[in-house]
């Protein structure tokens, strides 16, 4: 994998919202590589910034949020060596719209924002193709029956004329899903994709997910707050905080291995870790800061049972090298052997 | 022994809450009359007890009518059917499904309620002391200075400071709302605490916080809780005993570890193998359930889960199976449970 060029690059991306309050730092610094054929999970706690860095890929972060700096680099379908900044990028412009759908489809956090009410299903998912592909409108309609087919939805052909709130939550799930590969998309960004529906469900969609990825190759952005989910469907894990990435590693690393004090900390206080039933919890001190009060230095020192004084509460770790492409930021392993190395 | 029915004479002397047969159907009505023209089976023939100084975990997908059935026990709803045996501070057994207002006024103190959001169940009108001793004032405690020692008392038992008594629900994040919730629900020593999903709506790190602090409520006061959940691994570390309901019936109740390695319901076995496992090393392999859960305004034939079911036979269509008790203390509703062999979770 090492020798393997990313698919989709994201560099020390930041984005903050201007708001009469103070500015909300959402994402402040945010790296990783996703790679082609993979399934790259994005995991965090709520307001980590986890949907405010897949808006920045996608250049829909709503006003006043801003990307402050950073690039996004997408390695072109033809000429895998060469990348397309899309930060620097018209976000209303042709460019940018070929993107969407077409190299990176999105499904949202929030399922029934994907379709519009008063048409069908069918309608919009046709309309996305013809913006995509350059087909007519009956060729169209034929690629939309074979998607719904694709995510298992069972008689296609009826189900292309119906509207979205006449659908179940699963049902309606399927069809987000087929409209969003429709257009043959590399990158697939799941934002909580199974949040909203129930456990047995949730099972069905994973699964159609992972199949879809395999036989077609395509590559995924998994967000999700869920461990159980990430340590399902993901093979590399990005772990977030307060808007940074405390650590990122290989799935197998993030769970057995983890280096960072936030990443030991947060799988240590899940019930399912415990060997024992019924007795305390190990927590995590504190609680998550107010998005104005982000303090200063390392993000997680005033909860980190580690912390350096004078040290992490002034100064920013960068990324150490900690294992095969783990890393994480924390200045515990500044000294590590193969940072010195 | 086969049918879960007791009357206030045989009941074991252990039980704090015996349900039984409880039904809550919500009216379809349709046309400018109204015309009743179907019910939604929101619970639907539940059967369950709770014995004193235990956790019963209740489970189920979203929709299934746990709510609904806790609301029914608390008595904000008035069930359709049913009976709800609860024994008060005299230690005599009542019938709360039946009883008038006014009689179920002297109990509601004993039985409280812990909501699932943090956000939307507090009034952001009022501050911190008037939300914790408003059930004391409701309940006839007008002295301020009492009422102000305690809620401190109280504060410091959820962990919160005292000098917080004055501020308003929006200057706190939601693991400290949930707290505020929970000394809400205490502040009257209720001897049943219903929770419903205390902590679904909070993040993972807050989450540990708040499951310890009801684990030492227990303790120190010696509390009995119903714990509605849905999250599987954390109803498994608090909960002595669990029940798994499916389109508002029971399928099935057993001790956690017996429910979670020997399920005997083919729907419980479906759970266990849909929840996914934070360990990349038990790649669980997805059979997965065929279909969706069913709308109890239309339930399917027979067995609910039938439609679904891989072990289904011609009587599961047509005949509903009761919950019985397979074996001491194990109780499930599946024509075939002697026969299956199901899988329970992966260690
Ligand atoms: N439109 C906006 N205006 C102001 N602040 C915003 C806006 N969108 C996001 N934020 C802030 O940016 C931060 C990150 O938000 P984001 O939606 O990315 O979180 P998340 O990790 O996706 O959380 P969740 O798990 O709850 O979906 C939060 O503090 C949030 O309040
Ligand atoms: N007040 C109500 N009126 C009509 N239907 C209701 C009402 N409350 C709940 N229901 C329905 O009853 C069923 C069970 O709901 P609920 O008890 O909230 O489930 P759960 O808590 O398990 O998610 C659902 O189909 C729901 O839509
Ligand atoms: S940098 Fe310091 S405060 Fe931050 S995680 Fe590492 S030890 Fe803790
Ligand atoms: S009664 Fe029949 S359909 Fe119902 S769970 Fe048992 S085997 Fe399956
Ligand atoms: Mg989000
Ligand atoms: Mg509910």
């Amino acid at each position: 994998m090492t020798d393997q060029k990313p698919l989709l690059s994201v560099r020390d991306i930041k984005v903050y919202f201007n708001l009469d309050e103070g500015t909300v730092k959402s994402v402040d610094g945010v790296s990783f590589d996703a790679y082609e054929g993979q399934v790259l999970g994005i995991v965090g706690e709520s307001g980590c910034g986890k949907s405010v860095t897949m808006k920045s890929i996608l250049r829909i972060v709503e006003p006043p949020g801003k990307i402050m700096e950073g690039q996004v680099l997408l390695s072109k379908r033809d000429h895998p060596d060469e990348y397309l900044d899309l930060t620097s990028m018209n976000e209303k412009g042709k460019e940018i719209r070929a993107v969407r759908g077409g190299e990176i489809a999105l499904i949202p956090q929030e399922p029934m924002a994907a379709f519009s009410p008063v048409h069908t299903i069918g309608n919009q998912i046709i309309e996305a193709i013809m913006l995509h592909c350059d087909v007519n409108k009956k060729e169209a309609r034929e690629i939309c029956i074979q998607s719904l087919k694709s995510v298992g939805m069972s008689m296609p052909e009826k189900r292309v004329d119906s509207y979205s709130w006449q659908l179940s939550g699963g049902l309606r799930q399927r069809a987000i899903i087929a409209m969003a590969i429709a257009g043959n998309p590399r990158l697939l960004i799941a934002d909580e994709p199974t949040t909203a529906i129930d456990v047995t469900t949730q099972a069905q969609i994973l699964k159609l997910l992972k199949d879809l990825q395999r036989e077609r190759g395509m590559s995924i952005l998994f967000i999700t707050h869920d461990l159980g989910v990430i340590a399902q469907m993901a093979q590399y894990v990005v772990v977030m905080y307060l808007g940074r990435v405390m650590e990122k590693g290989p799935v197998d690393s993030i769970f057995h291995d983890p280096k960072h004090p936030y990443t030991q900390a947060l799988l240590r206080s899940i019930p399912s870790a415990q060997k024992t039933t019924k007795i305390k919890l190990p927590t995590i001190s504190g609680s998550i800061p107010h998005p104005f009060n982000k303090p200063k230095g390392c993000p997680f020192h005033p909860r980190c049972a580690y912390a350096i004084k004078g040290k992490c509460n002034v100064n920013l770790p960068s990324e150490y090298i900690v294992g095969d492409q783990q890393y994480v930021s924390c200045f515990r392993y500044e000294k590590s052997e193969v940072n010195i190395r | 022994m086969s049918d879960i029915t007791l009357n206030p004479k045989n009941i074991p002397a252990e039980r704090l809450l015996h349900v039984s047969h409880l039904k809550k159907y919500f009216p379809i009505t349709s046309g400018i009359f109204k015309k009743h023209v179907g019910d939604i089976k929101a619970v639907d023939d539940l059967n369950l007890y709770i014995n004193e100084g235990e956790t019963l975990g209740l489970v189920g997908e979203s929709g299934c009518g746990k709510t609904t059935a806790a609301r029914c026990i608390l008595r904000a709803y008035e069930p359709t059917e049913g009976e709800i045996l609860f024994r008060n501070k005299k230690q005599e057994y009542v019938d709360l499904a039946h009883m008038s207002d006014k009689d179920l006024r002297p109990l509601r103190t004993e039985m409280q309620m812990i909501f699932q959001d943090p956000f939307g169940s507090l009034n952001p009108r009022m501050n911190i002391f008037d939300i914790v001793s408003e059930p004391m004032l409701v309940n006839g405690i007008r002295n301020r200075k009492e009422r102000e020692e305690r809620v401190v008392d109280l504060l410091k038992k959820v962990g919160l400071r005292p000098e917080y008594m004055v501020r308003y629900p929006h200057s706190f994040s939601g693991g400290q709302r949930q707290r505020i919730g929970i000394a809400r629900a205490l502040a009257l020593q209720p001897r049943l605490v219903v929770a419903d999903e205390p902590v679904s709506a909070l993040d993972v790190s807050v989450q540990a916080q708040v499951l310890n602090l009801l684990m030492e409520l227990m303790e120190d006061m010696g509390l009995t809780y119903l714990f509605v959940a849905h999250d599987l691994s954390v109803v498994r570390h608090i909960c002595d005993r669990v029940t798994v309901m499916y389109v508002g019936k029971i399928v099935e109740t057993a001790p956690t570890e017996e429910l979670y390695y020997n399920p005997r319901h083919p729907y419980t076995e479906a759970l266990m193998a849909a929840v996914p496992i934070a360990d990349p090393r038990l790649q669980q392999d997805r059979k997965g359930l065929p279909g969706e859960v069913p709308s109890p305004a239309k339930p399917p034939s027979g067995c609910y889960f039938h439609p679904r079911c891989s072990y289904c036979e011609d009587r599961c269509k047509t005949e509903v199976p009761e919950l019985r008790e397979i074996s001491p203390n194990h109780w499930t509703a599946c024509h075939r449970a002697e026969v299956l062999s199901l899988e329970g979770l992966k260690t």
